[in-house]
């Protein structure tokens, strides 16, 4: 059924994604989230998606992760389990992503998607055929997309800048 | 060989984690772990999806959808540091005045 790359992969992934919420240390998690990115980019090209899995590898590794590890370094939290993580909250929590699990995991059993099998002899994209569609079709989704990314990453610094030490630095210009 | 539903069970393994992340933790930045890891499984789905049909429409998808989780990583994170400089702290549950 399942080949042992895949299973491989599987146990990185999930194992990363837990140990990313449940790891004592923030920065030990946000290296945990990298590596469980790291195990998404390699699913991507057991499926055939060389470029995606750069990409994502280029972002989520390269630029997320880097920021969220700042980020951690910047504000310096010295506890991380709170206290106000109580045991009624945590066992919420667990009781609704099983519940969650369960249905759709019994959906998707239960479904036709079963059914479904990967064609062996399907052409295999390359990044041609995706910069064709993203030049042509979607040029104007492309466009906005920047437009977005542009304004995000503006009010990013916008909102982190701090007046005060600016105001002081002034008269010594 | 594997096979579609293969992917999809990891992608909604992936998603009940990222809901018990998003109900259990209320350090913000444990929240935005729990969002990435939602936002991954979704394309982890797509991808799956598009090798199956076949069409390349789905990598396209989830170039964009990389690129808007990156947008609202940068915002997330600095509205993270503002709250730290207000509150000295980024546990959510300390971030009462945001209410009001």
């Amino acid at each position: 059924m399942v080949d042992s790359i895949f299973v491989g992969l599987s146990i990185i992934t999930v194992g990363s994604a837990i140990l990313s919420l449940e790891s004592r240390e923030l920065l030990y998690g946000g290296i945990a989230l990298a590596i469980s990115m790291l195990g998404i980019a390699g699913y991507f090209i057991i499926l055939d998606a060389p470029f995606v899995a750069m990409f994502q590898i280029a972002v989520y590794v390269g630029a997320v992760a880097v920021l969220i590890i700042f980020t951690v370094m910047l504000v310096r939290a010295p506890n991380t389990v709170t206290k106000k993580e109580t045991r009624k909250r945590k066992i919420t929590g667990i009781l609704l992503g099983l519940a969650f699990l369960l249905l759709a995991g019994s959906i998707l059993g239960s479904s036709a998607v079963t059914q479904l099998k990967f064609n062996e002899d399907a052409p295999v994209f390359d990044v041609q055929e995706i910069g064709k569609g993203l030049l042509t079709y979607y040029s104007p989704v492309l466009i906005v997309l920047a437009l977005t990314l542009a304004s995000a990453v503006i009010g990013a610094l916008a909102l982190a800048r701090r007046e005060d030490i600016e105001e002081r630095n002034e008269p010594t210009n | 060989m594997n096979q579609p539903t293969d992917f999809l069970y990891i992608a909604v393994i992936l998603v009940s984690i990222g809901i018990y992340g998003l109900v259990v933790k209320r350090n913000a930045l444990r929240l935005i772990f729990s969002i990435e890891l939602i936002a991954n499984a979704v394309n982890l789905a797509l991808i799956a999806f598009s090798r199956m049909l076949p069409s390349p429409e789905g990598q396209i998808f989830v170039l964009f959808s990389i690129a808007i989780s990156a947008a609202e990583v940068a915002v997330g994170l600095g509205i993270i540091i503002v709250a730290y400089r207000f509150y000295k702290d980024i546990d959510i549950t300390e971030y009462q005045n945001l209410k009001n």
